[in-house]
């Protein structure tokens, strides 16, 4: 366990204790887990306070847990170029929560926010240009989501007769194949192996 | 006309477009021929690869790597690699690390060749492009002869890499370092004293060294805006903590300034790889946990434990322990990171990638507004965006 860290996480949760719930040391990583209404301020703390000076915000990211009561993690990776550090920042939020924008903060959040948006369906109030980001205009639904399929919904495809690129719905040649490698061979708490051919991996996560 | 008639215009620009680099939509607002502001529009090449590598095993999604930066494809397996490692807890012999950082900086003159010259090539010098392409060529027939493909080569793969160098390859790598700088000279000749480049870049899209950080900046576009950061000297990862090296910067953070630090950078690679050549450790090239990396072809014939290793970690792959990680290494774009989250089976639970063309160009609004609609274009040339890693 790196002492540094260990110290500059302590300081955070001291300085902050109404917006730091844990802390928490990974592989030589620090980890703050912050309250949902706090992150803003938790944020600007880390980015001003000479202690840290966390300036570049290297990074957002939703992460999907959709058997947690608060399904979304919301993932600030934060460096300091001042003290040479990385800190993490984790907030919970479930679908219709709404996460304040770092925006204000960091002017880089906007993309990384609307990504979070795009592809999670992650809130996010005070945001100046909540728009989709990555898939195609006019999409639906949010695909890094666990229970959106991995071939999605549509496919386009362009029609000679009509002249133009039509949507349809996802027809596949053959049908989606997810092995499941949980080996009986190894640990017990595996399925047997005639309940896997019926059980779909896919289905399980869902 | 009354000046209440006049009303600005809305340019498209892309996204099939020669100075787009790839397929960039941007919606421009002009007043006459200044940018007012600038949207870009991103996504056109998105290929959801984090959606799939949360269907592959770890092995299966180092392929997809190659395929974001497709100009430093190398760059970004080894951010994978580390990360996967550091979750197994696995080390990587010293032959590999070596091997590794001698191809991480191959890729990164691979990919300066190609910015720096499509660049130039974007404010109008054709020439550089020209030349350099032939070095690119020369640098993609090493990357074939040791992994076997010219560009998607599936090299650095957790545990180390795939195979050992053939005979001969670190001569002819030798020979090309000491062919290859009269190229720079060349090329560092035709530009950097040449009016219309110079008139071009000095003083378009400046960034300060506060602005590049609160945009999210890393790589050269941060060392431009003069903050010497650089990850191989800060947070060393495999052997970049042993190399002689130095960081250029730059003072201004304007298109000169990054076009500067890029040509400075492949200089200092060429050092980092005189020195891996000089040094280079004998050994094995990827660790000897037979439960990470497949065991050599002449082994599988005698030994039936290593005949049930293959098959295994070829069909169901190894499993990573629970746990989460984000590493980042310095790509020659800037600092690519990989954020993975483990749950114990044999795929990344989330693995979300982390370009640092996505924070440039999205700094494009506000490095391009007041400028003329050309200067955008040299704006976008300098930050050396592809859109295989923006749009993922």
């Amino acid at each position: 366990m790196d002492q540094g860290l260990q110290e500059l996480g302590e300081f955070i949760q001291l300085s902050m204790p109404e917006a730091v719930t844990e802390v928490i040391q990974e592989h030589e990583e620090l980890i703050l887990i912050c309250a949902l209404e706090k992150c803003v301020s938790l944020l600007t703390f880390l980015r001003d306070d000479s202690n840290c000076l966390f300036k570049i915000l290297s990074d957002i990211c939703g992460v999907d847990y959709p058997e947690r009561e608060k399904r979304f993690d919301v993932v600030y990776n934060l460096l300091s170029t001042r003290h040479n550090q990385r800190v993490r920042v984790k907030v919970f939020c479930d679908e219709g929560d709404l996460v304040p924008s770092a925006t204000a903060v960091f002017s880089a959040a906007s993309w990384y926010e609307r990504e979070a948006y795009d592809l999670y369906g992650i809130l996010f109030c005070n945001h100046p240009d909540m728009r989709r980001l990555l898939t195609d205009y006019g999409f639906e639904g949010h695909p890094l989501r666990k229970d959106f399929p991995l071939t999605g919904h549509f496919q386009v495809r362009y029609d000679e007769a009509q002249k133009r690129v039509v949507r349809e719905p996802v027809k596949l040649a053959q049908a989606f194949r997810s092995f499941d490698f949980m080996s009986p061979w190894e640990g017990v708490s595996n399925t047997p192996i005639e309940d896997q051919k019926t059980h779909n991996t896919c289905e399980k996560d869902s | 006309m009354a000046a209440h008639d006049l009303k600005n215009l809305t340019l498209n620009f892309g996204p099939q477009h020669p100075a787009a680099h790839g397929v960039l939509r941007l919606v421009l607002e002009m007043d006459g021929e200044i940018v007012e502001r600038a949207d870009p529009h991103i996504g056109l090449l998105h290929r959801g690869t984090e959606k799939l590598i949360e269907y592959k095993s770890y092995l299966q999604s180092v392929p997809y790597f190659d395929r974001l930066d497709y100009v430093s494809p190398m760059c970004q397996e080894h951010a994978f690699a580390l990360a996967t490692e550091k979750l197994l807890g696995v080390e990587v012999p010293l032959r590999g690390k070596y091997i590794r950082v001698m191809y991480a900086e191959l890729s990164r003159i691979l990919n300066h060749l190609l910015a720096i010259s499509a660049f130039a090539l974007d404010v109008g010098a054709m020439t550089p492009l020209l030349w350099w392409f032939e070095e690119r060529e020369k640098l993609m027939e090493f990357y074939e002869r040791a992994s076997g493909a010219r560009l998607h080569s599936a090299y650095f793969r957790p545990g180390g890499v795939n195979r050992d160098l053939p005979s001969e390859l670190l001569t002819d790598i030798s020979a090309f370092c000491d062919r290859f700088p009269p190229m720079l000279d060349d090329v560092q000749e035709l530009l950097t004293s040449n009016r219309i480049f110079v008139q071009r870049t000095v003083d378009i899209g400046i960034a300060s060294s506060e602005e590049a950080m609160d945009w999210g900046f890393s790589g050269p576009m941060l060392r431009a805006s003069g903050v010497p950061w650089d990850l191989r000297k800060s947070q060393p990862y495999d052997v970049y903590a042993e190399m002689n090296f130095e960081i250029p910067v730059g003072k201004n953070g304007d298109c000169f300034d990054r076009y500067f630090v890029r040509l400075e950078e492949m200089r200092q690679s060429l050092k980092i790889i005189r020195q891996c050549l000089e040094e280079m450790p004998s050994g094995p090239v990827k660790t000897e946990d037979r439960k990470v990396a497949p065991p050599r072809r002449a082994e599988m014939k005698q030994s039936m434990e290593a005949l049930i290793h293959h098959f295994k970690l070829y069909t169901e792959g190894y499993k990573v322990p629970k746990g989460e990680t984000y590493t980042a290494v310095e790509a020659p774009k800037g600092e690519f990171g990989v954020y993975l989250v483990a749950d114990g089976t044999n795929k990344p639970y989330r693995c979300k990638i982390k370009a640092p063309g996505f924070s440039f160009l999205q700094a494009t609004d506000y490095l391009g507004k007041g400028h003329m609609l050309a200067d955008v274009v040299a704006i976008v040339g300098s930050m050396d965006v592809v859109f295989g890693e923006i749009d993922r």
